[in-house]
């Protein structure tokens, strides 16, 4: 099918039209009940009806019926007609009349005219690419059905990915078929502009400028690795020499670079080798899920973390935060402190190291005392083997300290090293953007080119004032925007040119290890987009250039390693990588003086900071990071790891911080600092440091397809000076109330929220839900897991056992490892075709998610530990869903899956109370969007996409399974052992599920559910579930464990 | 099954002294008149506001259920973790309700109660109509009620039976059979006098319709002989249903495996509370009936006394219910069925819980007292708190064991929505209609029956009155 | 007074025994409905861009079914020819005849032929042609001899209850492998010789009955 002409642009494009460059779109007009009373008063007979219609059409009611109904609206989304809801209520009259047996619609068969070789229908095909975030590359295998992309895989050749990737990577393939994408070249805010009209306009511009050597020209781009683009802008810059090219990338590693060009004098890149580290420090970093490179970062981790058989070894983690990380839910010792505290700490360390000259108290407190002697001592016995981090949101002086450190436990070059930059022409981004502003309000410049979504607009430090800047310039400036939407920059443009998204390009990137991926487009752009590269070329008279011939022509004279390009282009292409371009390590030494410097500032900082003042504390979204992907409805659904929120962000603040501002859950504050401000709502959260709030970025925008509106807007009280961490803001409460979708614990009766987290933890405590113990008691005592809880015996049932001669199937989910980064989520929607349902839906307490991340906490709440536990369907061989439906429509299969027809479901729910796992999924409404067409391509075509009424689960991806059996019997060959993956093991960074034949010794699902620590959850109940998890292990420091508490943490 | 001229039955029912069921001064003829003209007389005007309001509720069912198959059942409140709320709470209450007419009728019969014979028919008529109501939800709540039909068992094309071992099959078929017997059971009963509203009404339509419903009645011996054959035998036939049906019904929850549910005790706890209710509608629908149509001598405070008595006895088991939950809960030891007990008394829930006890275990306590057991006002007022108690009992049992679970992580909040309230405001306007359809059309007294109690009379076969 | 005949006692005995008969009767309705060729769309023939005839290329030409079905070995999906596959011959024979007129307007510009499809399995069954074929059941056990349709239809009612008939009992249609495209294979006429091949085919192609709902619907 065409999928251009599968979808409403006129729909698309109806949106956000502004009259001029530079004018808001109208607010909808509000409305009231008494209005619409006062439209329909008038009104007889059909024409009441009519005008009824009508009126429900406009966004005034809709904004009317979100403020009046909140849980009603989302009724709404499927249309039902007047005249339709009459015959429902005739045919209701007679409790009939909705028969169900309907013929089929006569279907078309459309076969290809010529037939693309290789190609089989029915079958799909994996192209090896890349996608990018913040410009750094992760190698994918896109998964393509008849030429749509469907479903992200990692490249396990590609450095970065080793098979999996994070969730970004898996949403990917929403976004590029979102409709709400831009789909039209925008002149003016209007459409009809023309990609000819364009290159005339900017061409006639670029030959007025060519006479002053193109002063005037700018070019505004995020962070760019890709060799060929470089390429293109340094000829671009050639030909025009007094151009200027400007770099903002809004969650890029500034501080970073800053402090590498402080310690090293120029801004070196830092990596990190976990492999080969024993003794791990983190200080306010979160570098296992943070970052193109946290995919590889969490796979080293976790294999040094992982007790395995006759491995009896893990490395020791210590985490020093504000906020809780992925990194610190996986540590053995976590210390929460206030920022200012967490940079005293860092000092306090390189002192006590011997790194940083020493002076001043810096630590008092008794238990960061008794830390930092600890935590020296375990690193000193551990010199190159160890590992101390400080990461991007340290400051530039705390990230020098920490060089330092590392320099003096002699970790350079064995778990530390560092790259020369990777971004091409690498600048301060800061700067950079700064010195563009002052000449956009300075009035030089002629021609603003801002490529490939950078969204300035929005994302600019607030300090910088952009969008005034922008503003003035458009009287005697040409501002163009290039991107994949038609977001809050475009808005003040006068040319908005639709991007192409990656996974319909020609382009290459840059790993974080250096290595370059070429793009390869999937599929050819749905809504007419064009490449960066394709916008260059035209501005150098090529417009009809393609990205293909650019990447390509560039290559053609690099890449000849083993002679033939083609051979070589090829290879590339199919590997997904070009091999052998990763960076080498480059020495680095430290610059005299920097460290004193350091350490003078953090002392000076010091003594700034006052009692109970409150930092706030910026971090890129868990799902949606800078914002880049607020449109993209899977990242908006998903739970954010560990605070478990959807569709918005929050003021996140500790529980004792909340009392003291005597705020709670939903209410809204106002937060303000340097005469700037921004309204919010408040999160509770056990884990984050008294005195610190949290806000992350990305949401709050007006202009951003699914994601407009939701949320608060972080980059308003974001500045140059205080890029993550904001001190001495003012929190006051405005005494509004803002419902906040979350997954666990929906806290829907005012007053009982607080207590709610308690109550969990405490039932999850005794309920045995995460079972938790040390190394040194697997080491006493190998079987204490088991002991923990007593176990019914196999035979324990009124029927006989069912034997099962073929395959069995069966998961094992390992929590030692399991960081929450919560990829498995997204990938599992992808696969299964998992609608989303939307905020007022997720409020009701109806999210969708197959496999959810359930997230305990344990121990005190003002400083908890907190363990993820990712819980799919259980597969329970006794399982309690199965005997309650009325009319089977789940019923076990001979290799003891739990299988759900949908199509044989009445939908009684009766099964989804009865599950003691609650894993069961019910469409209360007509949740599977069926009204835009373009959202049918993503659908994975081995998946029934499911009805309104019928339940559903997880299938352990049952489409898999019969895939391989088929592929097996058709090659009359046995399935090989780990031949069969599940989507979420697949995906999972640090393979912490894996999944098979539990029947066959050689898989290794085989062998984790050997492992003494492997246990049922909720076994006691007998419902023999076939999903179990590995028991949860900390390797403590002895000085710290037992002022800590050595009971095993039961959560 | 005792036969009816078995005397230890008689002896067992000798006591010093009883009040007649009757109003003195009654003779056969004067019984006939009075009831029969409720019938035949003109409406009076109370009845068709009575009627209106009922029919209103009526018409916000249709639209609620219309609503209702427009969108699905997300328009209701229910969530995971909580997927049943109002539609399977107002299921059970109305079966509950549904049960004192049989009740009353069937094993009453057998125990020879005469005073039965008074309230007996309009009891089997309000269960009927309880039973109607009650039978919608199962159809309601479903996802894809226009697949309701796959409950049944029937030869189809896709070679696929029902789940026999799942409790709704169950329900389906102890429904449906209690439906049909009790519907039987009243319409024989109704024929005798159908044939003599027949030969009472003067007008031609109403000779007809009647007649048909008479099916040729005349009253001759052959007639009354196998009339009272098949009577007893339906009678017999109903007795069991009584206690199977909310026993079955009971089996939904008791064969779960969630806290709250799992439980030995719920099916006498269900069938006592189910009796419970249903007394507490006939004295709801009684009181008002016999002001109404001044029937105070057919419906005599004896009646109302013994209805009282009745519901005091099932109260107290319905209490003990409660208590032998929290026990066990405590005595199990078992960490989730203690949460459980514990998330009742001081969960989100707690007041719900508390108002159950007040409506279901206090109040009725007042039954004890003789002065309270013969005072219409009280008896009508005690039977709307227990009909109340015995709704929020269902909440609770329903809604409290599902909202937290076994698992933390996925405990939820329940909030009804106005379609839940509109559903189930919508089931008491049918309800109404058809009962204000009946009484205005039917005898809401068994003419025949009375006659054959009027003292002196010597009409049927269990004429003598136990002095 | 009378009001009703006599008669009207006779009617009512009539009645109550008659709706017992008349209840019988609309469910045998139903159930013939539910089968009827008006549901399954068995024997339908259904318009075709083009009146391609099985009949004419299989038996009159002998092409084999794979010539054109390229993908029934390797796929779910048994594939439809592209336009291509029709020119090949088609360029040489035939090559002005009306008939065929869209065939060659669809190679001109590029244009897909539009077929109605025939065996149309709802979109929650998932049919896999590949297996079935290594597992030795012929092309005709399922669609009939296409070879002898002039025009196609469907042969099978193509119900669940039909699928079942055999996954329940499958031995009963196995075949030899080489023998899967043959439209006129006949097991052995004598039932003895019948069971003990399809005996040694079940054993040799380790065939079981499949009947995990997970087997046909994901």
């Amino acid at each position: 099918m065409n999928p251009k002409k599968a979808n409403p642009m006129d729909s698309v494009n109806a949106k956000g039209k502004c009259e001029a460059a530079g004018v808001r779109p109208p607010e909808p007009a509000r409305l009231d009940l008494a209005e619409v009373r006062e439209r329909l008063r008038a009104k007889r007979g059909p024409e009441f009806w009519r005008s009824l219609d009508e009126l429900a059409a406009t966004p005034a009611f809709q904004d009317l019926l979100h403020r009046e109904f909140p849980r009603h609206a989302s009724e709404w989304t499927d249309g039902v007609s007047r005249r339709r809801f009459l015959q429902l209520a005739s045919a209701s009259l007679a409790l009939a009349g909705l028969t169900g047996c309907t013929k089929q619609p006569v279907e078309k068969i459309i076969p290809y005219v010529r037939q693309p070789e290789q190609l089989i229908p029915g079958r799909p095909l994996y192209f090896a690419t890349a996608l990018t975030l913040g410009g750094y590359a992760t190698g994918v295998l896109a998964e393509s059905h008849q030429g749509r992309p469907t479903k992200i895989e990692g490249n396990p050749d590609h450095p970065a990915s080793l098979g999996a990737t994070d969730v970004f990577t898996q949403a990917a393939v929403l976004t590029l078929y979102d409709p709400e994408r831009s789909q039209t070249i925008l002149r003016a805010g209007r459409q009809g502009g023309t990609w000819g009209g364009f290159v005339g306009e900017a061409g006639a511009t670029l030959r007025a400028l060519q006479a002053i050597n193109g002063r005037g020209l700018r070019l505004l781009t995020g962070a760019v690795t890709s060799p060929t683009l470089a390429a293109q802008i340094a000829d671009l810059l050639r030909r025009f020499p007094e151009a200027r090219w400007h770099r903002w990338e809004p969650a890029g590693r500034h501080q970073s670079a800053a402090a590498a060009a402080r310690a090293f004098g120029r801004p070196l890149e830092t990596r990190y080798d976990f492999t080969r580290a024993r003794v791990i420090v983190t200080l306010g970093a979160d570098v296992l899920c943070e970052g193109p490179e946290g995919v590889r970062y969490s796979r080293d981790f976790a294999d040094g973390r992982r007790v395995r058989g006759d491995r009896q070894e893990m490395s020791r983690v210590y985490a020093v935060e504000s906020v809780p990380s992925h990194s610190a839910t996986v540590a053995d010792h976590r210390l929460q402190l206030t920022p200012p505290q967490v940079e005293a700490f860092t000092l306090a360390l390189a002192q006590r190291l011997g790194a940083a000259p020493s002076g001043g108290p810096v630590v008092s407190d008794a238990t960061a005392v008794r830390w930092l002697e600890a935590v020296a001592q375990d690193l000193e016995q551990n010199r190159g083997a160890s590992l101390v981090i400080a990461g991007e949101y340290a400051s530039p002086a705390a990230q020098v300290l920490v060089h330092a450190v590392n320099q003096a436990l002699g970790n350079v070059g064995s778990t530390v090293y560092h790259l020369e930059p990777l971004e091409a022409d690498p600048v301060d981004h800061v700067a950079s953007l700064r010195e563009l502003v002052r000449d956009l309000n300075a009035g030089q410049v002629e021609l603003l080119l801002m490529l490939d979504g950078v969204n300035p607009v929005y994302t600019a430090p607030a300090d910088f004032g952009f969008a005034q800047a922008l503003q003035a310039a458009q009287k005697n400036t040409v501002l163009v925007h290039h991107g994949l939407f038609d977001d809050e920059t475009s808005e003040y443009c006068h040319w908005h040119i639709p991007a192409a998204h990656e996974l319909e390009s020609w382009s290459d990137a840059r790993a974080f290890d250096g290595t370059v991926s070429l793009i390869q487009p999937l599929i050819d752009p749905l809504y007419g987009g064009k490449t960066s590269h394709e916008v260059l070329a035209a501005l150098s008279n090529q417009p009809d250039v393609t990205s293909y011939d650019v990447v390509r022509q560039f290559w053609s004279t690099r890449l000849t390693a083993g002679g033939a390009f083609e051979a070589a282009w090829r290879e590339a292409l199919l590997k997904g990588l070009i091999p052998g371009t990763a960076a080498s390590p480059t020495p680095a030494a430290l610059a005299g003086g920097a460290v004193e410097q350091a350490a003078g500032e953090i002392l000076a900082a010091l003594g700034r900071v006052e009692q109970g003042q409150i930092t706030l504390l910026f971090r890129p979204d868990p799902a949606i990071w800078d914002g880049r992907f607020a449109s993209n409805a899977w990242l908006q659904e998903l739970p954010k790891p560990i605070v478990k929120l959807t569709w918005d962000n929050a003021l996140i603040l500790s529980p004792k911080t909340a009392e003291r501002l005597n705020v709670s859950f939903h209410e809204t504050v106002e937060v303000s600092a340097g005469g700037r401000k921004v309204d919010a709502a408040v999160w509770i959260l056990p884990g984050v440091a008294e005195d610190t709030a949290l806000l992350t970025l990305g949401y709050g925008r007006k202009r951003a397809g699914k994601g407009t509106g939701q949320g608060f807007n972080a980059y308003a009280l974001r500045t140059s000076n205080a890029l993550w961490s904001l001190p001495a803001v003012q929190v006051r409460g405005t005494g509004g109330r803002y419902e906040l979708a979350c997954t666990q614990n929906h806290h829907l009766i005012r007053g009982d929220e607080v207590n709610e987290d308690a109550l969990a933890t405490e039932a999850a405590a005794e309920r045995h839900v995460i079972r938790t113990g040390t190394l040194a008691e697997l080491r006493h005592d190998r079987d204490f897991i088991q002991k923990e809880r007593e176990k019914p015996a196999a035979d324990d049932s009124m029927y006989p056992n069912y034997k099962y001669p073929g395959h069995a199937w069966g998961m094992a989910i390992d929590l030692n490892v399991c960081t929450g980064c919560s990829a498995c989520v997204v990938a599992c929607q992808s696969e299964n075709n998992i609608p989303v349902v939307g905020k007022q839906q997720v409020l009701a307490g109806r999210e969708m998610h197959w496999l959810r991340i359930d997230r305990y906490f344990a121990g005190d709440l003002d400083a908890p530990q907190i363990h993820h536990q990712p819980l799919p369907c259980m597969h329970c061989e006794t399982a309690p869903c199965e005997v309650v439906c009325p009319v089977a429509a789940t019923a076990h299969s001979d290799e003891g899956l739990n299988d759900m027809v949908y199509n044989r479901c009445v939908g009684t729910r009766y099964c989804s109370n009865n599950c003691p796992y609650k894993v069961r999924r019910f469409n209360f409404l007509r949740y599977s969007d069926k009204d835009t067409p373009v959202l049918a391509l993503v659908n994975n075509p081995d998946v029934t996409v499911r009805m309104r009424g019928v339940m559903e689960k997880c299938t352990y991806c049952v489409q898999r399974i019969e895939q391989a059996k088929i592929e097996s019997k058709v090659e009359h060959k046995p399935i090989a052992a780990n031949q069969v993956q599940t989507a979420c093991q697949q995906v999972c960074p640090t393979r912490a599920i894996v999944f098979g034949d539990i029947n066959d010794p050689q898989w290794d699902v085989t062998r984790w559910k050997a492992d003494p620590l492997n246990y049922g959850l909720l076994e006691e109940i007998n419902t023999r579930p076939r999903t179990t998890y590995l028991a949860k292990l900390r390797n403590p420091n002895p000085l710290l464990e037992p002022a800590e508490g050595a009971e095993h943490g039961h959560a | 099954m005792a036969t009816l001229d078995d005397p230890g039955f008689a002896a067992a029912l000798q006591k010093p002294y009883r009040p007649p069921i009757v109003a003195p001064g009654h003779t056969t003829a004067s019984v006939t008149d009075q009831i029969s003209a409720v019938v035949l007389q003109r409406t009076p005007k109370w009845w068709f506001f009575g009627f209106a309001g009922a029919f209103s509720l009526l018409m916000v069912f249709l639209v609620s259920v219309t609503w209702l198959f427009a969108k699905g059942v997300g328009v209701w409140g229910i969530n995971w973790p909580i997927g049943w709320g109002f539609d399977i709470i107002n299921f059970v209450w109305w079966i509950g309700i549904g049960h004192a007419g049989t009740l009353i009728s069937a094993i009453l019969l057998l125990l020879r109660q005469e005073w039965r014979t008074s309230i007996n028919r309009f009891a089997e008529a309000m269960t009927l109509f309880a039973v109607a109501c009650a039978g919608m939800y199962p159809v309601l709540h479903l996802g894809r009620p226009w697949l309701a039909y796959w409950l049944f068992p029937y030869p189809n094309t896709m070679n696929l039976w029902p789940q026999f071992r799942s409790p709704l099959i169950w329900d389906v078929f102890a429904v449906s059979t209690y439906a049909t017997v009790s519907a039987l059971f009243w319409y024989v009963g109704l024929v005798p006098d159908l044939a003599t509203l027949r030969d009472r009404s003067r007008n031609r339509v109403a000779q007809i319709i009647y007649g048909f419903g008479a099916m040729g009645w005349r009253g001759s011996a052959a007639h009354w002989h196998n009339y009272e054959t098949a009577y007893v035998l339906l009678a017999g036939l109903a007795t069991p249903l009584v206690l199977s049906v909310h026993t079955v019904v009971s089996f939904d929850f008791a064969i779960g495996i969630i806290p709250g549910w799992h439980a030995t005790i719920f099916p006498p706890y269900f069938v006592a509370g189910a009796i419970y209710a249903g007394f507490a509608m006939v004295l709801t629908l009684a009181i008002p009936l016999r002001a109404l149509f001044n029937l105070e001598d057919f419906i005599t405070t004896r009646h109302l006394q013994n209805m009282g008595k009745v519901m005091l006895a099932t109260g107290l088991i319905v209490v003990y219910g409660y208590m032998s939950e929290l026990f066990f809960a405590w005595y199990s030891g078992n960490v989730y069925e203690m949460f459980m007990a514990w998330n009742r008394v001081f969960g989100p829930y707690r007041w719900h819980w508390y108002t159950l006890l007040l409506c279901n275990a206090v109040v009725p306590q007042f039954l004890w007292l003789r002065r309270v057991r013969t005072s219409p006002l009280w008896l009508f007022v005690i039977s709307i708190f227990v009909s109340v108690g015995m709704w929020l009992e269902r909440f609770i049992i329903i809604v409290t064991s599902l909202h937290r679970d076994f698992l933390p992580a996925s405990w939820g909040l329940y909030h009804g929505t106005i379609w839940d309230i509109g559903t189930f405001v919508g089931t008491i306007g049918l309800f109404l209609t058809l009962f204000f359809l009946f009484i205005r059309f039917l005898p809401a007294i068994s003419i025949f029956e009375m006659r054959t109690i009027v003292p002196g009379s010597h009409g049927g076969e269990y004429s003598e009155v136990p002095e | 007074m009378q009001i009703f005949h006599r008669s009207t006692n006779t009617v009512a005995k009539v009645s109550i025994f008659g709706s017992i008969f008349f209840l019988a009767f609309f469910g045998w309705v139903y159930s013939t409905l539910l089968r009827s060729s008006y549901v399954t769309g068995q024997y339908v023939v259904k318009k075709q861009p083009v009146p391609f005839s099985h009949d004419h290329h299989v038996r009159g030409l002998g092409i084999d079914c794979r010539y054109c079905h390229t993908s029934v070995e390797k796929s779910s999906f048994a594939g439809i020819p592209p336009t291509e596959t029709c020119m090949n011959c088609h360029r040489q024979i035939w090559t002005n005849a009306d008939l065929l007129e869209p065939v060659r307007a669809s190679y001109r510009d590029g244009l897909p032929l539009q077929w109605t499809r025939i065996h149309d399995l709802p979109d929650f069954v998932y049919f896999n042609h590949s297996v079935h074929i290594a597992k030795g059941i012929g092309c005709a056990t399922c669609h009939g001899r296409v070879d002898k349709m002039p025009l196609m239809f469907q042969d099978a009612s193509l119900q669940m209850e039909w699928c079942l008939s055999c996954h329940r009992d499958p031995v009963k249609n196995v075949r030899p492998r080489q023998e899967i495209f043959n439209m006129s294979w006949q097991p052995p006429a004598d039932p003895q010789q019948a069971k003990a091949l399809q005996a040694r085919l079940a054993k040799e192609y380790d065939i079981h009955s499949l009947t995990s709902c997970s087997t046909c619907h994901r």
